[in-house]
């Protein structure tokens, strides 16, 4: 019998390769193009008055998006001062308590298909039950929203850090008598630091570029509010409706905010990646 | 006496133990609320929604009627744009993300898989306003003056690429989804074929097949289970994604043939009316709409995740 000529067959492996690497370069493209595009427009529009002073009306140049700036800032803390104790104590049920029990699957399970949830849902379902009682739009409102978005990823990670621990470690402590609320606060949590961080970073980066659970919980504001009671000023959400105005300065803020975000977020993920390599290695 | 008298006050173990059983129920409620939150989102969502549900009935979902004055509502062109723009992106995504999944995995040196991997993770870390921003000034009218000319003069015979090219519209509006999945499917698609058993490759590689041929006879169906469960994660974002469809698909209540044409998706149509409705049947309609959106996303994710489950624990992973 002789054999069959590979001829073909390495042609179509040449073809299948090359396009494989096209499509890899059409990724990178599609980063690069972003980005550039992101960067090139909104350098402009960020100078002193940008992170100092309040929007202008349109027509008139100037101004900035300190109120925005302070505002994104504070719900994003908010958020992170309300999910991350829950995801953590969650996250401890997960790995220390739970594990194969009825309640963790569901948890698991739940938390799963809260990450994938569409975020105007949940902007919708806090729009109905804080919102529309309340009869106002609040920062409070908004800051729930996220830390809603940000309680699975943080309890997902939380889990999967304490997991990673050796049980050597858990029976060491328990040997020496200390309580188990001890030993997970005291030696779990630390030993896990750097992933835990990895966790709470990676959270923290997705809501704070998010702009749909925002708009009709936390509204925007032209003024400094110096409470989250009311409609709270954001980034996000003045990016949108500057960026939907016809008023050329107003848009030039739009990328101003949007480089402002976008550099934000990278420089998130890659501080969250640094912590875990180093966690690795 | 008083040394025969019972201590009053709790040993140091006592206290501890009892730390301990108020730190194993604390954590069990901070586990019990996230399901509890998903039943609080349907609940909330359903509630809200009664009033429109009450008189539309199940015409809200076939009726292509939103008229906010005559206060008639149906939710077909929404729901035609989310699909049409999920469509065109998934068509897109799932063959260029598993392409590069590929070529992460077989083709690319370590240190360079390595680097086009976290970049493209970057990818889906850049929030989906900035891909609004981008869509909105830089994408439509790149379309509109380059791609979509082409298209209608070639192409022009079929409906899909009739009527003016405008750059903002359904097409633009799945295309940039496309790159907003892309990178959760190709991160899936990568670690499933990842862990495809080295044996069983190297034995491919032995009876003399190429890359290709192991890649596509080999790890594709062993990896089924987990490449379709990554497809559905995919297809669950794409149907909710918001802000960079509001950008661009364009906003038009109306259902047309043509890809060109502007349109809505479910999404869109929150984000730009729940904040100005307030006839309370509207608000009502809105969160209808909201309802129809969790309820699709909820069976996609359902699905995704039984069947990543079924292929990490068949695999012995924890997931």
């Amino acid at each position: 019998m002789k054999p069959r000529p590979p001829t073909g067959r390495r042609i179509v492996n040449g073809v299948v390769s090359g396009v494989a690497a096209a499509s890899a370069l059409l990724g990178l493209l599609a980063l690069a193009w972003i980005f550039l595009g992101v960067l090139s427009r909104g350098v402009g529009a960020l100078n002193v008055d940008f992170f100092t002073r309040l929007p202008n009306p349109p027509g008139i140049p100037g101004g900035g998006l300190a109120n925005a700036i302070v505002g994104t800032l504070a719900m994003t803390g908010l958020a992170t001062l309300l999910a991350v104790p829950v995801g953590m104590m969650a996250g401890v049920f997960l790995s220390e308590f739970g594990q194969k029990s009825r309640l963790a699957d569901h948890s698991r399970f739940a938390a799963n298909v809260l990450m994938g949830m569409p975020s105007i849902i949940i902007g919708v379902f806090v729009y109905a039950i804080l919102v529309l009682p309340r009869g106002k739009f609040s920062g409070y409102a908004g800051a729930l929203s996220l830390g809603i978005i940000m309680l699975p990823v943080v309890a997902r990670t939380a889990e999967d850090m304490l997991r990673l621990l050796p049980n050597t470690l858990r029976e060491a402590g328990l040997a020496l008598g200390a309580p188990t609320w001890k030993v997970t606060l005291a030696i779990l949590f630390r030993a896990a630091r750097p992933g835990l961080l990895t966790g709470i970073l990676l959270a923290v980066a997705r809501v704070s570029g998010e702009t749909a659970p925002l708009l009709f919980t936390a509204l925007n504001s032209p003024y400094w509010e110096s409470s989250l009671a009311g409609p709270t000023p954001n980034l996000t959400v003045t990016i949108f409706n500057f960026a939907m105005s016809p008023y050329p300065d107003w848009q030039q803020m739009a990328w101003g905010a949007s480089l402002l975000i976008t550099c934000g977020v990278l420089a998130l993920n890659l501080t969250a990646r640094f912590f875990l390599g180093e966690k690795h290695s | 006496m008083a040394d025969l008298a019972l201590p009053e006050t709790p040993t140091k173990a006592q206290t501890w133990r009892q730390g301990d059983v108020i730190f194993r129920w604390l954590s069990r409620g901070c586990a019990f609320l996230v399901p509890a939150l998903i039943g609080g989102i349907f609940l909330a969502l359903l509630i809200y929604s009664l009033p429109a549900i009450k008189k539309f009935g199940v015409g809200f979902l076939v009726s292509p009627e939103w008229n906010p004055v005559t206060q008639e509502f149906g939710a077909a062109s929404s729901i035609f744009g989310t699909v049409v723009s999920t469509l065109i992106a998934m068509l897109l995504a799932v063959p260029l993300s598993l392409a590069i999944a590929f070529f992460l995995v077989e083709l690319a040196p370590p240190a360079v898989s390595r680097v086009v991997s976290t970049l493209i993770e970057l990818l889906a870390a850049i929030p989906s306003i900035i891909f609004g921003m981008w869509g909105l000034f830089v994408f439509a009218p790149f379309l509109q003056a380059h791609v979509q000319p082409w298209l209608a003069s070639t192409l022009g015979f079929l409906p899909l690429f009739q009527g003016p090219p405008m750059g903002i519209g359904i097409m633009s509006a799945g295309i940039i989804l496309a790159f907003m999945i892309l990178p959760f499917i190709c991160a899936i698609a990568r670690d499933v074929f990842l862990l495809v058993p080295r044996t069983i490759r190297e034995s491919a590689f032995g009876m003399g097949a190429t890359t290709w041929e192991v890649m596509y006879k080999v790890m594709i169906p062993y990896g089924l289970v987990g490449l379709i469960g990554a497809v559905f994660l995919g297809l669950g974002r794409a149907l909710g994604e918001t802000m960079a469809i509001t950008f661009v698909i364009g906003n038009s209540h109306r259902i047309s043939a043509s890809l060109f044409a502007a349109g809505n998706s479910i999404a869109s149509t929150l984000a730009n009316e729940f904040a100005e409705a307030t006839e309370p049947m509207y608000v009502s309609s809105l969160i209808a709409l909201g309802l129809v959106l969790f309820l699709i996303t909820y069976l996609v994710q359902i699905l995704a995740q039984f069947l990543l489950r079924r292929l990490y624990r068949s695999w012995s992973v924890g997931l």
